[in-house]
């Protein structure tokens, strides 16, 4: 088993290091081959030719392509200087980099968010993951019956209506109408844990719509094949009450396709709700994403993007050792 | 009940006393010169495996995962027989004997590891795959499950007649072609007129009888049929049964017919192969096989089989092995059948038996020349190529010690061989 | 002799579905006594395995299912009985094998785990004690190194080792019925043979009622006490096995018995065999649902194809629905059947 997760984990690895490759070809190879030279972002609004040269030498752009990835390296593991010759600055490990925007590290960007969007990611998961779980089991179980087919509308519906509609329409509910919650924004858990739920909560549920319909009718046919499954007759053949027999036989096999989804939806929502951070103005991921986005600011996007595909990955590598625990089949001996 | 241990962990993990050769390159049938072409073939023999193996590669290795190199898992493993032109030969064994991957590698929907496959007088072992085509005609299998076996998508006719597409035997627009649909339909009792139905219209037997025809299209000289019949009801089977049984009359069809159902092989066969984990055990003519046999494992497969007789099948001679088959992946040394044999004596343990002839002292040379014996085997003074036949006696050998090349099946010029790979031979009535 | 420890009288089992009533189980009337084994024996939609699984209350009781008549389990009505009633009766004093141990054993659970929780539901011990249980159960029915094998997973047992498992667990609370369902089907033939010679000692041991399903004539042959022939969901013919198979009444049992290969039997002629194919079960023919594929239908009268044929004794103990005459099935038996064997 260890030598197992250990496999798993140098494989991350790999595929890591063949993302932050080609993350640095994509931000930096290819806009200087389109002719986009990242100095002349960096510099600004229509910058002299002295200032680009400063910007140039400072970001290494000047060296060789290999040379700029090593330095890249050696930044996120052990700092690196930017020097223009002038001005030299020291930016520690694990350097992404300073954004181009507000002169900021981009590390430190990333790890004022992340919490944001954590809260996010965890909190609807948490929720979705409950209630999409448990009513796909009770769909499964009544099937074609009354809660079926409700369950059936409603997470249709969920899973049609945009974020920015539904959000919308709970913060104009929640905030404006009944002023339950006002002027939602982000509280950290540590500042007041009541005060962190509360103005969280109506991201979650919006946020939980949109994924809940997946988990319930992928548990709902899940369940529905493992109900049919011999070994869920024998379980009622021993007489073990119904309970037992849906909670514990028939739902710990389905839970393996669930558990596979869990993980990629995780790591993609740590990437961040883009849509969701906007509409409820939080300062997450993928907030700063789309901001450096539209601000070309090369570094911060693409520290944004080697995060996000670190929680791909991650999540990957815990959903294959959630597998081996989950099912012994696949256990390796 | 002491030494069932179902699984392989307790076995001698001795894969390398046994005369066997068992790395994972080809075994040495490989490297000599393919003689067979030059030997007298006789005249109606159609199917002649030769030392035939199958090494299916171990473990599916995934980023850094891999098995030791080596550890294949020998589903065949040396086999010889043939098969006289219009003969029936059953193939019998209980799971992991590799007769399903026998029946494959005779169709060359498997490719042979070592050892050489001869159909009508052409080795096909190597043959490339675009080669294999005009093989397929000849060639053809019909298999177990007559649900998961035809297209749901396309109606009967065109199931049908899609191996005279592929293999170009009709037009496409064709009179023809519905015509020769119409004719396979009738030849094995489907009316012809459900041209245009679906598989799922027809119930399961009327399925085997598609798949049945299907094989029958391109007028093939072979068919294998894999157990044709397991998956039809009680009532059915017997339809089939007779069936395959007209058509091999009718046509001239030459058979190799696998099956687990002993009753049924002594029914449809000519001459019957016994296989345990991948290798022949045993092989006679099927009455032979059936009261005279003399493997112990023979005996245990057939005093196991019930029959539907009380007063008979509770007073039979009751042979209980203990534990199951064990894994191909990981066989026992020398005779592989010996962790179950109540006979077996040291020299099971180390030394492989060789199936050897026990045919009575009389028949032996009695058979024309050229016809059923065809085996190099025989002192019959050197062969054509000069080469002698049998390796020299003694391990370390490539191929099982003194094993016949081959054996005649079936022949109708003469009675075929009886050969045994047992050590203590003895005839049992267990029936 | 004692009072049957299992009688089902007039058990019919009716699915509705959206293309018409399935009448699986059609007027079933049987006895099991302790200590015998009753063979039933059919083909696919004959209805066997909808009565076990009917006995052992595993239908869902709803709109789609009706189950009528009686299953009296030691004096107990089960149709009326509460569904919680049943259920402690289940896997308590009747259990069940099923065909395909490798399907009907949980692949994520140990066998141990397995075992003890079949115990557990219906005694009040410790895991300890039903751990020790459960490697006792193993080792009576012949595995060996059981407290080691306990750990195991169903995939790391063998396919005759599983079936035992199997079986250790349906007599963990040693039921007075067990139901085995195509126990063999699924096993290689010198492995069926180890696990019928278990269940018959078992079977004397433990005093046990066994129902065999099967549509092996061989096992039940091998196996059986008695033997029940259902077609279309209904009995053809019900006997001592030595009865039936030596003087065979009904026209479907002769069917069977000389399509089937026998083993001690080298024939070259062609075998006979029932024409057509078993019946929809939502349109079972009128009168007896065997008159289509009959060769004596003509002989029988016309009443075959309209009124069905009531399960009459032709010989004491041994009951037939046929509409044919006595002699007329006794001269066809000794002229046709009989000696063809």
């Amino acid at each position: 088993m260890t030598r197992f997760v250990v496999g798993r984990l140098v494989g991350a690895v790999v595929i890591l290091w063949l993302v932050s490759v080609l993350a640095f070809v994509l931000f930096f190879v290819v806009p200087k081959a389109l002719g986009n030279n990242p100095a002349v972002l960096f510099a600004g609004r229509s910058p002299d030719p002295a200032t680009i040269a400063g910007v140039t030498r400072k970001l290494g752009l000047d060296r060789s392509y290999v040379d700029q990835y090593w330095s890249f390296l050696r930044g996120v593991f052990v700092g690196r200087h930017f020097d223009s010759g002038s001005d030299r600055s020291w930016c520690p490990a694990p350097c992404l980099g300073f954004s181009f925007r507000n002169d900021q590290p981009v590390w430190s960007q990333i790890v004022d968010a992340l919490p944001v969007t954590a809260s996010l990611s965890l909190g609807a998961a948490v929720l979705f993951l409950t209630v999409g779980v448990s009513s796909g089991v009770l769909s499964a179980v009544r099937r074609g019956g009354l809660f079926d087919r409700i369950a059936a509308a409603v997470s249709l519906a969920g899973v049609s209506l945009p974020v920015y509609f539904t959000g919308l329409l709970l913060l104009l509910l929640v905030s404006y109408k009944w002023h339950i919650i006002d002027n939602v924004h982000y509280v950290a858990l540590t500042a007041n844990p009541a005060l962190w739920a509360w103005n969280l909560l109506p991201a979650w549920i919006v946020l939980s719509l949109l994924y809940m319909a997946n988990y319930q009718r992928l548990t709902r046919a899940s369940m529905i094949d493992t109900l049919g499954e011999d070994y869920v007759r024998t379980a009622r053949a021993k007489g073990l009450p119904e309970r037992t027999v849906i909670g514990k036989h028939a739902l710990r096999p389905a839970l393996t396709p669930i558990v596979t989804i869990l993980g990629l939806d995780l790591g993609v929502l740590f990437g961040g709700a883009i849509l969701t951070e906007r509409t409820f103005g939080f300062r997450g991921l993928g907030a700063i994403s789309i901001d450096a986005v539209n601000t070309q600011d090369l570094p911060v996007t693409m520290g944004v993007t080697l995060f996000a595909a670190f929680f791909v990955i991650m999540a990957n590598v815990l959903v294959d050792i959630a597998y081996a625990v989950v099912d012994p089949r696949v256990r390796p001996r | 009940m002491t030494d069932n241990h179902p699984t392989t962990e307790d076995r001698p993990a001795a894969t390398d006393d046994r005369p066997v050769a068992t790395d994972d390159r080809p075994v040495a049938t490989d490297d000599r010169p393919v003689a067979i072409d030059d030997r007298p073939v006789a005249v109606d023999e159609l199917v002649r495996v030769d030392r035939l193996t199958k090494v299916f590669p171990a473990g599916q290795g995934t980023f850094g995962r891999r098995r030791g190199a080596g550890a294949g898992v020998r589903a065949v493993d040396g086999i010889s027989f043939s098969i006289a032109r219009g003969a029936t030969l059953g193939l019998v064994g209980e799971s992991g004997s590799g007769k399903s991957t026998t029946g494959r590698l005779l169709s060359r929907l498997l490719d042979p590891t070592a050892g050489t496959v001869t159909f009508d007088g052409r080795d096909i072992t190597r043959l490339p795959s675009r080669q294999l085509r005009p093989l397929r005609r000849d060639i053809q299998m019909i298999f177990q499950d007559p649900y998961s076996s035809l297209n749901p998508r396309h109606t009967i006719g065109a199931i049908i007649a899609a191996p005279l597409r592929v293999q170009g035997l009709a037009s496409d627009s064709g009179q023809a072609m519905r015509a020769r649909v119409r004719e396979l339909l009738e030849l094995v009792g489907l009316n012809p007129e459900h041209y245009n139905r679906y598989p799922h219209e027809f119930s399961g037997g009327q399925r085997q009888r598609v798949g049945i025809a299907r094989a029958l299209a391109t007028r093939p000289k072979l068919v294998i049929a894999d157990e044709p019949v397991s998956a039809l009801d009680v009532s059915i089977r017997a339809q089939i049964i007779n069936l395959l049984d007209d058509l091999r009359a009718e046509l001239g069809l030459t058979y190799l017919f696998i099956a687990h159902d002993l009753s049924m092989v002594r029914h449809l066969s000519d001459t019957v192969a016994v296989m345990y984990l991948g290798q022949i055990v045993e092989i006679a003519d099927r009455t032979t096989l059936f009261e005279h046999s003399l493997h112990p494992y023979t005996h245990a497969l057939l005093s196991a089989v019930p029959i539907p007789d009380p007063a008979s099948t509770r007073q039979r001679d009751r042979i209980r092995l203990h534990g199951d088959v064990p894994s191909p992946r990981n066989p026992p040394s020398a005779c592989r059948f010996h962790p179950r044999c109540w006979k077996a004596q040291d020299i099971c343990r180390t030394e492989a038996p060789p199936l050897a002839d026990r045919s009575p002292a009389g028949s032996l040379g009695s058979s024309p020349a050229g016809l059923a014996d065809t085996a190099p085997t025989e002192p019959r003074g050197p062969s054509p190529t000069g080469r002698p036949d049998t390796p020299p006696p003694g391990p370390p050998d490539t191929t099982p010690a003194g094993r016949p090349g081959t054996s005649a099946t079936g022949s109708p010029g003469g009675p075929p061989r009886h050969q045994v790979a047992c050590h203590f031979p003895e005839e049992r009535t267990v029936i | 002799m004692s009072a049957p420890f299992l009688q089902v009288r007039d058990l019919s089992v009716r699915f509705t579905t959206d293309d018409g009533v399935v009448r699986a189980v059609d007027g079933l009337s049987f006895d099991v006594h302790r200590g015998r084994t009753l063979g039933i024996v059919g083909e696919s939609g004959s209805g066997k395995s909808v009565t076990s699984l009917a006995i052992m209350g595993l239908h869902r009781r709803g709109r789609r299912v009706s189950i009528d008549g009686q299953i009296r389990l030691d004096g107990e009505d089960l149709v009326t009985a509460s569904s919680a009633r049943v259920r402690a009766l289940r896997g308590q004093r009747m259990a069940m094998i099923f065909q395909d141990p490798l399907s009907a054993l949980h692949p994520q659970f140990t066998v141990g785990d397995q075992i003890v929780e079949a115990y557990r539901v219906h005694h009040r011990v410790s895991r300890a004690a039903a751990r020790r249980r459960a490697a006792e159960l193993l080792e009576l029915v012949g595995i060996p190194e059981p407290s080691r094998r306990l750990d195991d997973y169903p995939h790391q047992f063998s396919g005759g080792m599983r079936q035992r498992a199997m079986i250790a667990m349906a007599v963990s609370c040693d039921p007075a019925l067990l139901i085995a369902d195509e126990p063999t089907t699924a096993l290689d033939v010198t492995v069926q043979a180890q696990i019928l010679d278990l269940m018959r000692d078992l079977q004397r041991e433990f005093d046990t009622a066994i129902i065999l399903i099967t549509h092996d004539l061989g096992v039940v042959a091998e196996l059986g006490d008695d033997v029940l022939v259902m077609y279309a969901g209904q009995v053809m013919e019900h006997g001592s096995v030595a009865d039936v198979f030596a003087r065979p009444e009904h026209p479907y049992t002769w069917g069977l018995l000389q399509s089937v290969t026998r083993l001690d039997e080298q024939r070259d002629d062609r075998l006979r065999t029932i024409p057509g194919a078993p019946p929809s079960l939502i349109t079972v023919p009128p009168g007896c649902p065997f008159h289509p594929r009959c060769a004596y239908r003509e002989q029988a009268g016309p009443a075959t194809g309209t009124v069905r044929p009531a399960l009459v004794e032709a010989a004491p103990g041994h009951r037939v629905a046929c509409h044919l005459p006595a002699e007329v099935r006794q001269r066809i038996r000794a002229e046709e059947v009989t000696p063809a064997r």
